[in-house]
């Protein structure tokens, strides 16, 4: 979509090698719902600049599971870091402690999110949803926000359209300003739940052409979706979450060409039926 | 230009350009509404003439009070009222719909009951009851209960002599229930997707609701808080009850209440309510736009002034 990177190089220079510390560790992560189990025990570890992507039935827990990431669900049981940080908790010794409102929201603008209804600021501009964030949370002065703000929406191929509301968006223009939106705070890692599966078939393959735009600069990425193509050209890892645990998992041409289990299979002929 | 365009349709400029004439048909004739319409017009004028031409309007009194200096204090004293009522049913409206939805169930308690109460009775009861208040607490005070401790203190008897006080304080906190509803409806009605993406973005919950929900919250709001106030103007003629003639209604009751020209008095004073609230109806239209920005029908237009905005400013700063 254009030729300068989205992604700044300090800002993946700042993340560490793949053989480092893991951006998300998930340990025997349970999340229940009421008598519902959504969760089950899962564990899962994703390395700075990979892109990992979520495959599953719907109601297998994958959802949940990226919004237990970034603390917006509460985990009932296990532990869940990012960036080496418990997320939501403050260990002293054996005993955690809950985090203050505050400190949560200092830990979540680290980490961006896109969600499946784009949920954009409807009274905000394109150009005033992007810049919000930056200048409400991280006190950016209005002109560099501003500055910046543009720079994305450029990015995404919407320079055309910074002062638009987002009514006056299609689906895939809306979606395309929520990732600029997400990444204007400089996330370290950012979460795609489902943001092709509200769009009409035409507009899936711009905002599918930023998100592998955004792999290649090495942006450190867990996405839930259905698009098992986006999946084998950009993921280095891929899981199968049904039942509320990982089925299976490992790189894209192991998982999606040959699987090891019946489950992955018979997930893999209806989705590519 | 035009003739590229043709081209591009297919290659086939006849096709293109021969749209087919328009229907032309004689219109049915809607007799029901031609008679229906005189009926009612006939009967209007009729009204409207014994309206007019009653010797017992008496224009030439109505005339006289309309803008005597009396009359302009009592309609100053109505908009006080009115006002001040409105941000004090605003601000504990506000802060009874935010205690409502708490996770604290002391305060969603205490609110609920303050609402349940409020509600509950007649507002004419509550300014009564403010007004007679001296006959329940012979003191106010100001201070820290149970400690002795007391800032400032005032005879009841004194305070309710201030009639204005007195019916900002029984208006405003007989709104603040109404209000509460309404905001909390207001707040209720936004997305909770909108929530979760300000919460996903850093920002805290205090951060959210005022930057991200109370603003979609307006949306709703507005309309019916307009609809309050433009209610509220009249309800501040009950505070005629406390006698005092402070209030528009007030001040013609008391004027009536010597000569008797009852009738007139009442029009001045209904001619006067009409034109607030047709004030009020005009300022609430333009809220209204304001708060419905991003939702308009005219986007388009009015997203590309924004947009030739930008570029005058990008121009302007290029030559600096």
């Amino acid at each position: 979509m254009s030729e300068t990177p989205i992604v700044s190089a300090d800002q993946i220079a700042a993340s560490a090698p793949l053989t480092g510390q893991p951006m998300v560790k998930a340990e025997q992560v349970w999340k229940s719902f009421g008598k519902l189990d959504v969760l089950k025990g899962v564990d899962l570890e994703v390395y700075p600049q990979q892109t990992y992507v979520l495959l599953g039935p719907s109601g297998g827990g994958k959802s949940t599971l990226l919004r237990c990431i970034n603390h917006l669900e509460k985990i009932d049981a296990g532990r869940l870091w990012v960036g080496g940080d418990l997320m939501g908790y403050r260990q002293r010794g054996d005993v955690l402690h809950e985090m203050r409102s505050g400190d949560v929201a200092r830990q979540r603008s680290l980490v961006g999110m896109v969600f499946q209804r784009f949920n954009l600021f409807p009274h905000m501009t394109a150009i005033e949803n992007v810049m919000e964030s930056p200048i409400h949370v991280q006190h950016v002065a209005h002109k560099q926000a501003e500055a910046e703000a543009e720079e994305l929406l450029t990015r995404v191929g919407l320079r055309e359209k910074l002062d638009v509301y987002p009514a006056q968006l299609s689906g895939g223009q809306q979606q395309r300003v929520a990732i600029a939106r997400a990444l204007a705070m400089k996330p370290k890692l950012m979460l795609f739940d489902e943001p092709t599966s509200a769009l009409d078939p035409e507009l899936v393959g711009e905002v599918l052409d930023v998100m592998k735009n955004l792999a290649r600069e090495g942006m450190t990425m867990v996405v839930v979706t259905h698009e098992i193509g986006f999946a084998k050209e950009v993921a280095d890892g891929v899981a199968l979450i049904d039942g509320g645990v990982i089925v299976e998992e490992g790189p894209p041409n192991e998982v999606l060409v040959n699987p090891k289990e019946e489950r992955t299979k018979v997930f893999l002929s209806k989705v590519l039926a | 230009m035009d003739a590229d365009k043709v081209a591009a349709a297919g290659g086939d400029p006849a096709a293109a350009a021969s749209r087919p004439e328009a229907i032309k048909a004689i219109p049915v004739r809607h007799w029901g509404r031609w008679i229906s319409a005189i009926v009612i017009i006939y009967f209007v004028v009729a009204l409207l003439y014994s309206f007019i031409k009653n010797p017992n309007v008496q224009w030439s009194v109505i005339w006289h009070y309309l803008f005597m200096r009396y009359t302009l204090i009592g309609v100053a004293n109505t908009i006080e009222m009115t006002f001040a009522a409105m941000v004090v049913g605003a601000v504990g409206g506000t802060l009874l719909a935010v205690m409502r939805l708490s996770a604290n169930k002391v305060l969603s308690t205490v609110s609920w009951v303050y609402i349940w109460f409020f509600r509950g009775t007649p507002v004419l009861v509550q300014i009564l009851f403010w007004g007679y208040i001296g006959a329940l607490y012979y003191r106010l005070y100001l201070g820290l209960p149970f400690t002795g401790l007391v800032f400032w203190s005032t005879l009841a008897a004194d305070a309710t002599r201030h009639i204005i006080v007195v019916a900002i304080l029984a208006l405003g906190l007989n709104e603040a229930a109404y209000a509460a509803e309404l905001v909390r409806a207001g707040i209720i009605s936004v997305d909770a997707g909108q929530t979760e993406a300000a919460l996903s973005l850093g920002m805290s919950p205090a951060l959210t609701m005022r930057r991200v929900v109370l603003p979609q919250a307006m949306r709703v709001i507005v309309p019916t808080f307009g609809n309050e106030t433009i209610s509220m103007l009249k309800t501040t003629s009950l505070v005629y009850v406390l006698g005092g003639a402070v209030e528009l209604l007030g001040r013609m009751q008391q004027v009536y209440a010597m000569t008797f020209q009852i009738i007139p008095l009442l029009i001045v004073a209904s001619i006067w309510y009409i034109f607030l609230t047709t004030i009020l109806t005009i300022g609430q239209h333009y809220i209204e736009a304001y708060y419905g920005r991003g939702f308009g029908q005219d986007e388009a237009e009015a997203a590309e002034k924004r947009a030739a905005r930008r570029d005058l400013r990008r121009a302007g700063m290029s030559h600096v």
